[in-house]
């Protein structure tokens, strides 16, 4: 595979350069959580140290400070992921629910176990904490959009489309919001 | 039907737009204020309105707010704790995507109190098209002149910004949240100094939950006494409450402070009563860190008293008897639940979400979910559910912030009140339903 350059494309450093407005003279550290997720979104879905490195070259901070950030929060995927990463819910409202019924069915259905991708690269299936979506539980999320009320139908339809349609989600993305 | 004062609107079509807002009556708080009123009249209003923090510690708001150090020169920020993970609650995620602009009417409000020229919205990373709502109100209100430099003409100007976090429970904690708004790991700082004296970048801040500050909206608009009528005592006004669970409506209502809990899960107007005609088992009334509650203890107070909505009749009894109203996260669980396995994902979330810095939560937490895994996978003995009790206990206070409590809670108050099913796992384990228990993926995805 071709080595890509990493460096945004104009469009998200104007993004990026909003962020860093944002906070003042001199804070601009603030901006790092925000600036990892449009690092993440534009490379491939995951921060690997190349890209940590170069965030850290814009804010002109320590290497040290992006990586003992993007290694605490949960969104940063400090290895490769699918193009559609399946997360999951399965705390206490969505496991009443059923949520690990769903995600013994994505399982069988992707033939992959949770913290694995599909051997194409599509999918990778995660679980995880309380996504504050449990009157609409079960629940995942695959980029920005919140799959809610699940069911085993639901959730087929879902891969279909995910498949169907094949580009990498992200947090990002717009979605279709839920108005209940 | 209850008195609605944040919900009112949620039916309206195209709420969230500013036009639709605005000619039902937002930003009618911003015009009386800065027109109107001086900042400390905002505050009288609040403390009038008996407002207590809506994020789950239930903390005077006003109090909060009178409590703000105003050196001369130095900025003062106002940051909104839009980071709701308390497992059970999905109010501020409804609020927020229904009607954004209350949010920024009451931000602009609120900050014109405190004297903060700029503010922030903290918001969980999840929350990412959350984000983007809010992103878009809050451009609107520049647009129309509600943000930036003098407001309405007056000599108040403020500037208003959105950050989204990373994924971390432990940022709803108001110095975590700083420190993740800093741009860092999102440690809880130790206290004093409190954010009142040293926040964001060392300045005075004040940190409050989403509702709260959408309740600031009702509170000017209509005074501080108006609310404070509405409501039962010390528990004033309404409180949004996030159903979710065995139940025919889960969802988000808003209630006024007082009604009965009976009332709540089985009238139509609310919870539409348990899923399938199932028989009620227990409640955590107020999201995962409350003690979870039998039927008969949350229906009516040890007392014999009826049990109501509201943050002293939930605690009436203490933890021995009683709970707490929270985060308003009311989970419902019917006579099929497992306590147990429901405890093993509670156990699991809080060792998921320790940051780690205090020895007794990084370590405890882990060991609380190590045995119950033990005990659901039918190896437990009747000293593991003595174990878990102590080591609760000895989490509970020994921490610089109050994760370490909230996970002891639920545990404590699970064998409080349902050793009988501990027990029965372990001394019955061929009896036990062969259950699956998913480990935390977090570190087969992030190293």
């Amino acid at each position: 595979m071709e080595k890509k350059e990493i460096k945004f494309n104009e469009e998200t450093m104007a993004l990026v350069n909003n962020m860093i407005s944002r906070y003042p003279e001199g804070k601009h550290k603030s901006a790092l959580l925000p600036i990892l997720h449009l690092a993440q979104a534009e490379f491939d879905g995951w921060l690997s140290p190349e890209v940590m490195d170069y965030v850290a070259s814009i804010l002109s901070i320590q290497k040290i400070e992006v990586y003992e950030v993007a290694s605490f929060y949960s969104m940063y995927n400090l290895q490769p992921v699918g193009n559609c990463l399946l997360e999951v819910c399965r705390t206490s409202s969505c496991w009443l629910r059923g949520a690990n019924e769903i995600v013994e069915h994505i399982e069988k259905k992707l033939g992959i176990k949770e913290g694995e991708t599909t051997a194409d690269g599509m999918f990778t299936l995660k679980t995880v904490e309380c996504l504050g979506s449990c009157g609409t539980a079960p629940m995942m999320m695959c980029g920005a959009q919140f799959h809610e009320n699940l069911n085993f139908q639901k959730v087929d339809t879902i891969i279909e489309k995910l498949k169907a349609d094949g580009k990498r989600k992200t947090y990002l993305d717009e979605v279709v919001v839920n108005h209940y | 039907m209850g008195k609605k004062l944040l919900l009112a609107n949620d039916h309206v079509p195209g709420i969230q737009s500013y036009e639709v807002y605005r000619k039902h009556g937002g930003y009618a708080s911003v015009e009386k204020a800065i027109k109107t009123m001086k900042p400390e009249e905002v505050v009288e209003e609040v403390k009038k309105s008996g407002l207590r923090g809506r994020g789950g510690a239930g903390f005077p708001t006003g109090m909060k707010w009178s409590f703000l150090a105003k050196p001369e020169g130095v900025a003062r920020y106002l940051v909104c704790n839009a980071d709701e993970s308390e497992p059970g609650t999905f109010k501020d995620r409804y609020l927020m995507s229904r009607i954004p602009h209350i949010l920024i009417e009451g931000m602009i409000t609120s900050s014109f109190a405190l004297g903060a020229n700029t503010s922030y919205i903290y918001i969980r990373g999840e929350y990412y098209y959350v984000a983007q709502i809010l992103e878009k109100a809050i451009a609107e209100a520049y647009a129309n002149g509600w943000l930036g430099k003098n407001i309405l003409g007056s000599d108040y100007s403020l500037d208003l910004y959105v950050q989204v976090g990373g994924g971390a429970y432990i940022c709803g904690e108001e110095t975590a949240l700083l420190e993740s708004l800093e741009g860092k790991r999102g440690n809880p700082r130790i206290k004093p100094p409190f954010p009142a004296i040293a926040g964001l970048y060392g300045c005075p801040t004040v940190v409050n939950n989403v509702e709260t500050i959408a309740a600031v909206v009702p509170i000017v608009n209509d005074g501080g006494d108006a609310y404070a009528a509405i409501g039962i005592g010390k528990s004033s006004g309404t409180k949004l409450i996030s159903a979710s669970g065995h139940i025919n409506k889960p969802g988000v209502y808003e209630i006024e402070m007082g009604i009965t809990v009976e009332d709540f899960i089985y009238s139509d107007e609310y919870c539409g009563g348990i899923l399938n005609g199932k028989k009620l088992k227990a409640v955590v009334a107020g999201g995962s860190s409350v003690p979870v509650l039998p039927a008969d203890l949350i229906i009516t107070t040890a007392n014999g008293e009826k049990r109501l909505m509201s943050y002293e009749s939930l605690a009436d009894g203490g933890f021995a008897t009683g709970t707490m109203l929270g985060s308003g996260g009311f989970i419902v669980m019917d006579e099929t639940t497992n306590i147990v396995e429901n405890l093993h994902t509670f156990a699991r979330f809080y060792h998921h979400e320790s940051c780690g810095q205090c020895s007794p939560c990084r370590e405890g937490t882990g060991w609380m979910e190590k045995i119950l895994h033990k005990i659901l996978d039918g190896h437990g003995t009747l000293e593991d559910v003595d174990l878990l009790w102590e080591i609760q206990r000895k989490i509970e206070g020994n921490t610089i912030c109050p994760l370490g409590d909230a996970a002891a809670w639920p545990v404590a108050s699970a064998i409080r009140h349902f050793r009988h099913e501990f027990e029965e796992f372990v001394k019955n384990p061929n009896g036990i339903k062969k259950v699956k228990h998913y480990e935390s993926t977090q570190n087969l995805v992030t190293a």
